[in-house]
C-alpha cells in the first residue's frame, strides 16, 4: 500500500519548531519559509532571494543549517525546527548578540538572524574557528550593509569570549 | 509568476520500491526530489515543467556511503556535506571533496545530494569532472529492474541523459585505486566561492621513470556535457613533461573542447583558461609525481 498518493490537498504535517510540537494544515509543496511566517508567525526567518543564494531564510533542521525557501514542509515532517526565535535559550546567543553591537554586525538587520544561525551552526562545530573557517561558515549568508568584515569580527570575538580567550 | 503550492502533489511514499513502482506507473510524470536546491529554485519561479513530485530524500538506503575494500558505495541522495564528512571520500578521492566544498554555501551543501547533481546534468556542476576522472559507475533502477553504467555514458548532449523516465540513480560506486595518485582540483568564476564555474578542472596523474605513466582529466562549463580529455590523455601518456609537452598539451586541449559565449564568460577566454589549468597540473605532476 503507498500512502495518499496524489497529495496536492492540504493535510496535517506534524513537526517540533523551538521545542514545541507543531501541527499544521498545510499544501504538500508549502515552503518550510511560508508556514513558519504565515502560519506559525515565526517573521524572524526573512526572505531574501528566495532561491537559496542569500541565508536570510536560514533555519536550523535536525541540527543542520537549510535555507527554509528550499524546503517543501512535507520534508519537514517529523523535523526539529530551530528559528531564530528558538535560539533565546542557546547559550551562544548572548555572546553573539554582544559581539554583533559591539562590532558593528549588524546594520538594517534582514540577514542578521541567518547570520546569528549560520554562526550557531559553526560554533557549535568548530568552537575556536579560523578566519577562513568563519568565513566559510558564512559564505551562503549574503549582507549588504555592512560589507562583512565586522560580521567576521562579530563571529571571532563570541568565539573567543566562548572559549574564555 | 510565483507557483501556487495546491498545483503541485508531493508525494512521501518512503520506500525506493514504491517510489519506483510510482515512477513505473506514470514514467516522465512524477520529479524526485531530494535537497530541493535545484527544483525548489525552478518552482518557486514558476518554472517547474512537472506538477507531481515524488519524496526521495527520506529513502534510507540513498542516504548512506559504504566502503568495500575495492570500492565505495555513495547513495545517490547523499549531501556534499556527507561527501565532506566522510574519511575515505576525503582521503582517497579528494577532488571529490574539494569539489563539494566548492558547492554553494554550508547551507546548500546540507541539502544538495550527488545524484541530484548528476540528474540536474549542468555542464558546470562542480562534482562531476570528479566523477569522470575517478572512473564513476552508476547503477540506475527501475521497477523493470537494475542495471550498471559508466557515468561517462551518463550524458549524451546539454541536459540530456541516460536515464529512462521510469528510472532513479540509486548507486554512485568509486574504485579505490587512485590514492596513490597526483590530483588537483581547479575552479575558475567570477568570485573564489559562491560563484558558478567558468572553467572547472578534475586532474589525476602518475608518474613512473619521469613519464606519465596515467592521466586523467575533465574539464566543466567547456562544452554540452562534463567532458573528458581522452585525446589531450593520449597525447601526454608515455611522454616525459618537458616544456615541448606543455605546448602539445594546451593545443590539444583546445582542439577539444567546445566553450560557448555565455552570461558568465567567453569562448576564448574558456579556452585560454582551460590550457592554463591542464598545465599547471602538469607542472605539479612534474615536481610532485615520482614521489606520490
Amino acid at each position: 500500500m503507498v500512502p495518499s498518493l496524489e497529495t496536492s490537498a492540504k493535510r496535517d504535517v506534524f513537526f517540533t519548531v523551538n521545542g514545541e510540537t507543531k501541527k499544521v494544515l498545510a499544501h504538500p509543496m508549502e515552503r518550510l519559509l511560508d508556514v513558519l511566517r504565515n502560519e506559525l508567525g515565526l517573521t524572524g526567518t526573512k526572505e531574501g532571494c528566495g532561491e537559496g543564494e542569500c541565508g536570510s531564510c536560514s533555519v536550523l533542521m535536525d541540527g543542520m543549517l537549510v535555507n527554509s525557501c528550499l524546503i517543501p514542509v512535507a520534508q519537514a515532517s517529523g523535523a526539529n525546527i530551530v528559528t531564530i526565535e528558538g535560539m533565546s535559550a542557546h547559550a551562544l546567543l548572548l555572546p553573539l548578540q554582544e559581539a554583533f553591537l559591539e562590532c558593528g554586525g549588524a546594520q538594517c538587520g534582514i540577514c542578521t538572524p541567518g547570520m546569528i544561525l549560520a554562526a550557531v551552526h559553526l560554533l557549535d562545530k568548530k568552537p575556536e574557528p579560523t578566519l577562513a573557517e568563519i568565513r566559510e561558515g558564512l559564505a551562503g549568508n549574503l549582507c549588504r550593509c555592512t560589507g562583512y568584515m565586522e560580521i567576521f569580527e562579530a563571529v571571532a570575538t563570541a568565539a573567543r569570549q566562548r572559549v574564555g580567550k | 509568476m510565483r507557483a501556487d503550492p495546491a498545483d503541485y502533489c508531493l508525494a512521501s511514499p518512503g520506500s525506493l520500491l514504491a517510489v519506483l513502482s510510482m515512477l513505473a506507473a506514470e514514467p516522465a510524470q512524477w520529479l524526485p526530489i531530494a535537497g530541493g536546491t535545484d527544483v525548489m529554485v525552478l518552482y518557486a519561479a514558476g518554472k517547474l515543467p512537472n506538477r507531481k513530485l515524488v519524496n526521495i530524500w527520506n529513502i534510507p538506503e540513498l542516504r548512506q556511503i559504504e566502503v568495500f575494500p575495492d570500492r565505495i558505495r555513495i547513495g545517490a541522495a547523499c549531501t556534499y556535506t556527507a561527501l565532506r564528512m566522510h574519511p575515505i571520500v576525503s582521503q582517497e578521492f579528494p577532488l571529490l571533496a574539494t569539489a563539494a566544498s566548492w558547492t554553494g554555501g554550508i547551507a546548500n551543501q546540507n541539502r544538495g545530494t550527488l545524484g541530484g547533481n548528476i540528474a540536474n546534468a549542468s555542464p558546470a556542476a562542480d562534482s562531476l569532472p570528479a566523477l569522470l576522472v575517478y572512473d564513476a559507475e552508476l547503477t540506475l533502477v527501475s521497477a523493470r529492474g537494475e542495471r550498471k553504467l559508466p557515468y561517462r555514458s551518463f550524458h549524451i548532449a546539454y541536459k540530456q541523459t541516460a536515464l529512462a523516465s521510469d528510472e532513479l540513480i540509486r548507486d554512485i560506486f568509486l574504485p579505490r585505486r587512485f590514492s596513490g595518485y597526483v590530483s588537483h582540483a581547479r575552479k575558475v568564476g567570477a568570485r573564489n566561492a559562491q560563484a558558478i564555474a567558468k572553467v572547472c578542472l578534475a586532474a589525476l596523474g602518475r608518474l613512473a621513470n619521469g613519464t606519465v605513466q596515467d592521466v586523467r582529466l575533465a574539464l566543466g562549463s567547456v562544452a554540452p556535457i562534463p567532458l573528458r580529455l581522452v585525446a589531450t590523455e593520449r597525447e601526454l601518456l608515455g611522454k616525459k613533461i618537458a616544456p615541448s609537452l606543455l605546448v602539445t598539451a594546451r593545443r590539444s586541449v583546445t582542439g577539444e573542447i567546445r566553450p560557448i559565449d555565455d552570461i558568465r564568460s567567453t569562448a576564448r577566454y574558456r579556452a585560454a583558461v582551460s590550457g592554463n589549468l591542464v598545465v599547471e597540473f602538469l607542472e605539479k605532476l612534474a615536481s610532485e609525481g615520482e614521489n606520490a
